[in-house]
């Protein structure tokens, strides 16, 4: 099947693109819903989005390096269930709401471990290709 | 049967809701060399999800619209991977912009909720 955009290409194209990432996005934002009644206010959130963020670095340049996931399988992990798994609002609002010291705990910890976290999945889309090449 | 009023669905449907309209952004929103897109839902989607609390919005309404499409609209996992991949393309000043905007922009919109709701 040719693949589409949710403005352009074939009707069919289009109705699979919706439905992957609506798929992705229900299944995506529950599993968030469930870390954040498993661990409750700024820690469930710095959980599920460092979390995302290093299975977003590995899903994407694993499709990189070695692109053995169709795009089809991507739009529904990556664009549907992952970024809807990782909130940028929630952590900003509760963020917001705290102390400031906690305010400038949370933003630090979220972005420094968020970045690590997509260069450790990274590195393991890395090393994982080259084990599958060699 | 389970209630439509489950969480599951109230998050699961806005959830899916929030994906399908970031995806929708992530399409008319195309600039060069600056990953746009993301930053406009993640300030967009701070406001809504402030104005939403601030209004004082029940339970199962917070759950579809604040936990589900809110939360699901914007992003983080993306701006991550941009902000990484703008610093590590060399271009450190723009990898800085990005996760300086997402932050002030979400702050701005957060601030201009509560006045303008709370």
């Amino acid at each position: 099947m040719s693949t589409g955009t949710l403005t352009s290409g074939p009707l069919l194209a289009r109705i699979e693109v919706l439905a992957l990432v609506a798929l992705g996005g229900f299944a995506g934002a529950n599993c968030r819903y469930a870390v954040s009644l498993a661990v409750p206010g700024l820690g469930g959130t710095l959980l599920a989005n460092v979390g995302g963020a290093f299975l977003l670095g590995f899903v994407l340049y694993e499709s990189r390096y070695a692109g053995s996931l169709s795009p089809e399988t991507r739009l529904a992990v990556s664009t549907g269930f992952l970024s809807s798994l990782t909130t940028y609002s929630t952590f900003a609002l509760q963020s917001a709401q705290s102390p400031p010291l906690v305010l400038v705990g949370n933003v630090v910890a979220t972005y420094a471990l968020g970045f690590a976290a997509v260069a450790a999945g990274r590195a393991l889309a890395r090393r994982s290709t080259r084990g599958e090449s060699a | 049967m389970t209630p439509l009023t489950d969480p599951a669905y109230l998050v699961g449907v806005g959830g899916a809701l929030g994906a399908l309209l970031r995806t929708l952004v992530g399409e008319l929103v195309t600039a060069d060399a600056y990953p746009a897109s993301t930053l406009v839902v993640n300030v967009v989607g701070s406001f809504c999800l402030a104005a939403l609390t601030a209004a004082g919005a029940g339970d199962d309404l917070v759950l579809l619209l604040g936990t589900g499409a809110c939360g699901s609209f914007t992003t983080f996992s993306s701006f991550a991977v941009e902000t990484v991949r703008l610093w590590e393309d060399g271009d450190r000043p723009r990898a800085a912009v990005h996760a300086g905007a997402n932050l002030g922009g979400a702050g701005v919109a957060i601030a201009l909720a509560w006045l303008l709701v709370g």
